[in-house]
C-alpha cells in the first residue's frame, strides 16, 4: 500500500544520502556521521521486510557501539581534511567506473527477465516472522554451530585488538620506522 | 513492494562503498566504504528472507553484522598502531605487499 | 704344451709385465721397473720360441672367451697360431727385449721413468695381440691399443707442447685408420657373415667374383688402415712428428713394429688382395710412390731423426710393395731385416743425441768417430744393411722384393725400376748421416767426450728452441751414451750382428729357409709359384749391389772429400731443395684442406652457434620470456592497497558477467 512505499523510498533515499556522503565527504568525521545515518536508514527499510529484531540489532549494535568505536578513534587520530588533488589518480577515474559496471550488471540482473523469480512481493509471512523469539530459535537450533564460531570470532578479535594496541616497551616515542 | 526495489537499492549501495574502496586514500574512510558494501549484502539477504518466507537469511545477516563488527575492531586496532608509530596515515604509504 | 697354449703365454707375459710395473710404481726403486719390463718381454721371446718349435704346416685357432654371440655375429677372444704369426711374435719379441733392455739405460734419471716401461710393455703387449688375432674383432682391438700405445708414447715428454701435438697428429690419423678398418670389416662381415679370418676367406671366395665392387672398397678401407699405420701416402704426416718422443720409442714402434702392422695385414688377408687385383695393384703404386717420395725428402732433412723417420717410410714402401705383388716372403723377409737395422740406427741416434747434449740437427755435428768408437762401428753398420751394401741383411731382402716385382711383369716392372732410382736415393742419404755424424772436424761436443766428460747444454726442445726444466714431463737431466752404459751395448750389438748376416735365411737359391718356413701360410696364393729363377734373382741382386755401392761413393764424395758442396748444391737448386726440405709440403697442404675448415668450423660453431644462438637466442630467449611474463605479473603487485581492491572488483565483475551470460 502506498504507505509503505512511502516510508521505502524515503528510507531508500537517505540510505543513498549516508553512502554518497560517505564516499564524498573530506573529513573522516563527517564521513562516520554520513554511515550513521545511513545504517538508520537501513534500520528502517529492515522493519519494512519484516525483520524487527534486525532492525533492533542494527541500531543498537551498529549505529550505537560500532559506530561509537568508530567516532573514538577517529578524534585519537585527529583525521583531517585531505587535499583534494592528490587524490588517486588513474585509480580515482577507474574506479568508480568499474564499480558503476558492476552495479549495471546487477541491475540488469534483477530487472531483466534473468530472475523471475524476484517479481513478487515475498511469501504470505505469519505475525511470529522476524520476531526475537524466532530467531533465537533458529539461533540454538539449526544454526547453533555459526552462532558458536561467531562468538569464537568475536573472542579472537577481542584478543587479537588488545594485542594490536598495547604499549611495547622502547618503541614509543622513537621515530618513525622505516619500512621499505 | 517488490523485492526487485530492495534489491537494486542494495546493489546501489554496494557499488557506491566499492567505488569509495577504491577511491580513498584514507584507511578510516576505506573501512567505512567496506561497512556500506557489509550493510548492503545484509539488506540482499534480508531482502531474500522476506521473498522465501524463511528466517534464515535473517539469521545470516546476523552473523554477518558480528563479523563486521570484529573486522571493524581489528582494522581500527591497526590503524591505532599505525598512529601510534607515527606512520603516515595513507593507505596508499603503505605497500610493503609487493612483488 | 701345444702351440696356441705357447701363444697365450706370448700375450700373458707383456700384460702381466705392464700391471706390475704400473702398479708398483711407488714400490720398485731405481731401474728395476725396467729390468722387470725386459724380463716380461723376455718370457714372451721364449713363449715364442716355444710357439716356433710347436708350429707346424697347420693353422692352429683356440678360443678363450666368447665376447659376443647374436646370429651370425661371433666375436669371441681367440689366438691363431701359424707360421706368419710365429714369424711376427718373434720379430716383435725378439727386438722388443733388446730395445728394453737399451732403454732401461737410456731412459734412467727420467722422472717417468716406471710410466715410461708401463706403457712401452702394454705397447708390446697390443702389437701381439694384433698379431695374433685370429678375427677380426680381436684384430681390431690390437690395432686401437697399439694407437694408443703410440699416443701415450709419443707424447711421452708431456710438458713438451710439441710432443703432445705430435701425439695428438698421429693419434688422429691412426683413428682414421682404424676407421677404415672398422668400415673394412662391416663390410666382409655384411657379405660372408663371419668374423674370423679363415671363415671370411672361404666366404669371400664363394661370394665375390674377381674385383667385384664390393670386395674392392673393403679392400681399399683394408688400405686405408693399413697406411694409416704404416704411414704411407697421403696418411704418412704423423711418423716424422712422432719422433718427438723418445728414442728408444722410435726404435721401438716407429720402425721396427707397430708401422709394420700394415706390411702385416696386407699379408694375413692375402686371399682378399688377391681375388680383388685392383686393390693389389693400388696398394703396390702407392706403395713405390711412398717409398720413392720418403727418399727425396730423406735428402734434404737436417734433423738425425727424421732423416731415420723418412727412411723407415721408405722402407715400408718396399715392404708394401713387396706383399701387394705376391712377394710375401720377400716382403716379410724385409720387415725382418728392417727391424733389425732401424732399430739400430735409432740406438745409435739416441747415443748421438745425448752425446749432442739433446741436438738432434745434422748440421752441427761431426767428427764423433774418435769419441764414440762403438756408436760409429753398429751406426755404420746400420747404414750399410740400410743402403743395403752387398751381402747385409737388407740387400737380400730389399734386392728381392724388387726381382719379384721384375717378375710379375707388365707394370710392375716400372715399379721395381723406381725402386731401384729410390735404392740409390737411400744408399746416398744413409752415408749422409753417417758421413756427417762421425768424419770430419770433430764439433764441441765430441771434443769434450774424447776429453772424458759429457756435454751439457740448457735443456731445451730440439725443434722449437723453448727452454725447458728437467722435472716429470720433460726429459730428465742425464744423458747416457752407449760406449759408458753396457745394457746400451748388450743391446746394440746383438742387432749389429743381425743387421750384417741375418740375411743368412734368404739367401736366394741356396737357404730360403724364411720362404719355406712361410710357405704353409701362403700355400693357397695364385702367385705361389710365381718365382724368379735363381739366376734371375742373382742378376737383379748384383744390380741392387752395384747402385747401392755407388750411391755410397756418392756420399762419400760429397761429404769427405769435398766439404762444402751441398752448400753450393742447396743455394743453386733452392726452390727443389724447399720444395724437398718442406717434404713436399703435404703438411701445409693438409692444414688448408682439413685443419683450416674444422677449426673454423669449430669456432664457427662456439661463436655463432654455441654463444649466438643456443645461449643467446634459445636459452636467453626462454629465459627472457619467462623474465618478461614475471615482470608483467610483477608489475601487477604494485602493493598499493587500492589496486587491488580494483583487481579484485574487476574479478567479481567478470565473475557476474559470465554468470549472467550463462544463464540467459
Amino acid at each position: 500500500m502506498w504507505f509503505e512505499q512511502v516510508i521505502f523510498f524515503l528510507a531508500a533515499i537517505g540510505a543513498l544520502a549516508g553512502a554518497l556522503g560517505v564516499v564524498i565527504l573530506r573529513n573522516p568525521f563527517y564521513s562516520v556521521l554520513a554511515l550513521v545515518g545511513h545504517l538508520v536508514a537501513l534500520a528502517v527499510l529492515f522493519l519494512l521486510l519484516h525483520a524487527e529484531f534486525l532492525a533492533a540489532g542494527q541500531v543498537v549494535v551498529y549505529a550505537g557501539a560500532v559506530m561509537v568505536l568508530y567516532i573514538f578513534v577517529v578524534a585519537y587520530i585527529g583525521g583531517s581534511d585531505e587535499p583534494l588533488r592528490p587524490e588517486g589518480g588513474a585509480l580515482a577515474v577507474f574506479g568508480p567506473l568499474f564499480a558503476a559496471a558492476i552495479g549495471i550488471e546487477l541491475c540488469i540482473a534483477f530487472i531483466a527477465s534473468g530472475l523471475d523469480a524476484l517479481d513478487t512481493t515475498g511469501a504470505d509471512v505469519g505475525p511470529g516472522f522476524g520476531t526475537p523469539e524466532a530467531i533465537g530459535q533458529l539461533l540454538l537450533t539449526r544454526f547453533l554451530v555459526p552462532f558458536e564460531a561467531a562468538s569464537y570470532l568475536l573472542l579472537v578479535a577481542a584478543v587479537g585488538a588488545v594485542v594490536l594496541a598495547r604499549r611495547r616497551r622502547g618503541l614509543e616515542g622513537t621515530e618513525p620506522e622505516i619500512l621499505a | 513492494m517488490d523485492i526487485t526495489w530492495y534489491l537494486v537499492l542494495s546493489a546501489f549501495i554496494f557499488v557506491i562503498g566499492a567505488a569509495g574502496v577504491m577511491s580513498r586514500r584514507n584507511p578510516l574512510v576505506v573501512l567505512l566504504c567496506l561497512e556500506l558494501m557489509l550493510n548492503a549484502g545484509n539488506l540482499a539477504l534480508i531482502a531474500f528472507s522476506r521473498m522465501h518466507g524463511g528466517e534464515a537469511g535473517q539469521v545470516f545477516a546476523l552473523i554477518v553484522m558480528v563479523i563486521a563488527a570484529c573486522e571493524v575492531v581489528i582494522g581500527l586496532g591497526i590503524i591505532v598502531a599505525m598512529y601510534r608509530r607515527r606512520l603516515p596515515i595513507d593507505v596508499d604509504e603503505m605497500s610493503e605487499l609487493r612483488g | 704344451m701345444s702351440a696356441t697354449g705357447y701363444g697365450w703365454l706370448v700375450l700373458a707375459f707383456p700384460l702381466a709385465g705392464t700391471v706390475v710395473v704400473s702398479l708398483g710404481w711407488r714400490v720398485l726403486p731405481g731401474r728395476l721397473p725396467g729390468w722387470i719390463a725386459s724380463a716380461a718381454i723376455l718370457g714372451s721371446f721364449i713363449a715364442s720360441l716355444g710357439m716356433l718349435d710347436k708350429v707346424d704346416a697347420e693353422a692352429h685357432v683356440d678360443s678363450a672367451w666368447t665376447y659376443a654371440a647374436t646370429g651370425d655375429f661371433v666375436a669371441d677372444v681367440s689366438i691363431l697360431v701359424d707360421p706368419l704369426s710365429v714369424f711376427m711374435c718373434l720379430v716383435v719379441s725378439g727386438v722388443s727385449f733388446l730395445i728394453h733392455v737399451y732403454s732401461v739405460a737410456y731412459m734412467s734419471g727420467d722422472r717417468g721413468y716406471t710410466r715410461f716401461f708401463a706403457y712401452l710393455n702394454y705397447f708390446v703387449f697390443s702389437m701381439l695381440l694384433l698379431v695374433l688375432a685370429a678375427n677380426f674383432v680381436l684384430l681390431i682391438v690390437g690395432w686401437a691399443f697399439v694407437g694408443a700405445a703410440s699416443y701415450l708414447l709419443i707424447s711421452y715428454w708431456y710438458r713438451r707442447s710439441t710432443a703432445t701435438h705430435a701425439g695428438i697428429k698421429a693419434f688422429v690419423m691412426n683413428v682414421i685408420g682404424d676407421v677404415g678398418l672398422v668400415i673394412a670389416a662391416f663390410l666382409l662381415f655384411n657379405e660372408t657373415g663371419a668374423l674370423d679370418y679363415f671363415g671370411v676367406f672361404a666366404g669371400a671366395e664363394e661370394v665375390f667374383s674377381p674385383d667385384d665392387g664390393t670386395l674392392v672398397a673393403a679392400c681399399l678401407f683394408l688400405l686405408v688402415g693399413a697406411f694409416a699405420k704404416s704411414a704411407q701416402l697421403p696418411l704418412h704426416t704423423w711418423l716424422p712428428d712422432a719422433m718427438e718422443g723418445p728414442t728408444p720409442v722410435s726404435a721401438l714402434i716407429h720402425a721396427a713394429t707397430m708401422v709394420t702392422a700394415g706390411v702385416y695385414l696386407i699379408a694375413r688377408m692375402f686371399p682378399l688382395f688377391e681375388l680383388a687385383p685392383t686393390a693389389a695393384d693400388i696398394s703396390a703404386i702407392i706403395g713405390t710412390a711412398t717409398l720413392l717420395f720418403a727418399a727425396t725428402v730423406a735428402l734434404v732433412v737436417t734433423d738425425l731423426k727424421r732423416v731415420i723417420a723418412y727412411s723407415t717410410i721408405s722402407q715400408i714402401g718396399y715392404m708394401i710393395l713387396g706383399v701387394s705383388v705376391a712377394a710375401y716372403g720377400a716382403g716379410l723377409f724385409h720387415l725382418m731385416t728392417h727391424a733389425f737395422f732401424k732399430a739400430l740406427l735409432f740406438m745409435g741416434a739416441g747415443s748421438i743425441i745425448s752425446a749432442m747434449a739433446g741436438v738432434q740437427n745434422l748440421d752441427r755435428m761431426g767428427g764423433f768417430r774418435k769419441a764414440m768408437p762403438f756408436t760409429f762401428i753398429t751406426f755404420t753398420i746400420g747404414a750399410l744393411a740400410l743402403a743395403a751394401f752387398p751381402f747385409t741383411s737388407g740387400f737380400f731382402s730389399k734386392d728381392e722384393i724388387l726381382s719379384y716385382a721384375i717378375e710379375r711383369g707388365g707394370g710392375f716392372v716400372v715399379l721395381a725400376v723406381v725402386g731401384y732410382i729410390a735404392a740409390f736415393m737411400t744408399a746416398f742419404y744413409a752415408f749422409r748421416m753417417v758421413f756427417r755424424v762421425f768424419t770430419g772436424d770433430a764439433v764441441p761436443e765430441a771434443r769434450e767426450l774424447e776429453d772424458g766428460h759429457l756435454a751439457h747444454g740448457e735443456p731445451m726442445n730440439p725443434m722449437t728452441g723453448e727452454p725447458e726444466d728437467t722435472e716429470v714431463g720433460f726429459p730428465g737431466p742425464e744423458h747416457h751414451v752407449a760406449e759408458w752404459s753396457w745394457p746400451m751395448k748388450a743391446a746394440m750389438a746383438p742387432l749389429a750382428l743381425l743387421s750384417l748376416i741375418g740375411g743368412i735365411v734368404g739367401v736366394p737359391a741356396l737357404t730360403d729357409t724364411l720362404e719355406h718356413f712361410l710357405e704353409p701360410t701362403f700355400e693357397d696364393s695364385r702367385y705361389a709359384e710365381v718365382h724368379p729363377s735363381s739366376g734371375t734373382e742373382w742378376a737383379e741382386l748384383g744390380i741392387g749391389g752395384v747402385i747401392s755401392i755407388a750411391g755410397i761413393a756418392l756420399a762419400y764424395v760429397m761429404f769427405v772429400r769435398r766439404r762444402g758442396i751441398t752448400l753450393r748444391l742447396r743455394d743453386r737448386f733452392s726452390a727443389v731443395h724447399n720444395f724437398l726440405a718442406h717434404k713436399w709440403y703435404f703438411d701445409e697442404l693438409y692444414d688448408a684442406l682439413f685443419v683450416r675448415p674444422f677449426t673454423g668450423a669449430g669456432s664457427f660453431g662456439r661463436r655463432v652457434i654455441e654463444t649466438d644462438f643456443v645461449q643467446g637466442f634459445i636459452v636467453g630467449g626462454a629465459t627472457g620470456i619467462v623474465r618478461a611474463g614475471t615482470s608483467f605479473a610483477r608489475a601487477i603487485q604494485t602493493g598499493y592497497l587500492r589496486a587491488y581492491a580494483l583487481l579484485l572488483l574487476l574479478g567479481v565483475a567478470a565473475m557476474a558477467l559470465y554468470f549472467l551470460l550463462a544463464s540467459s
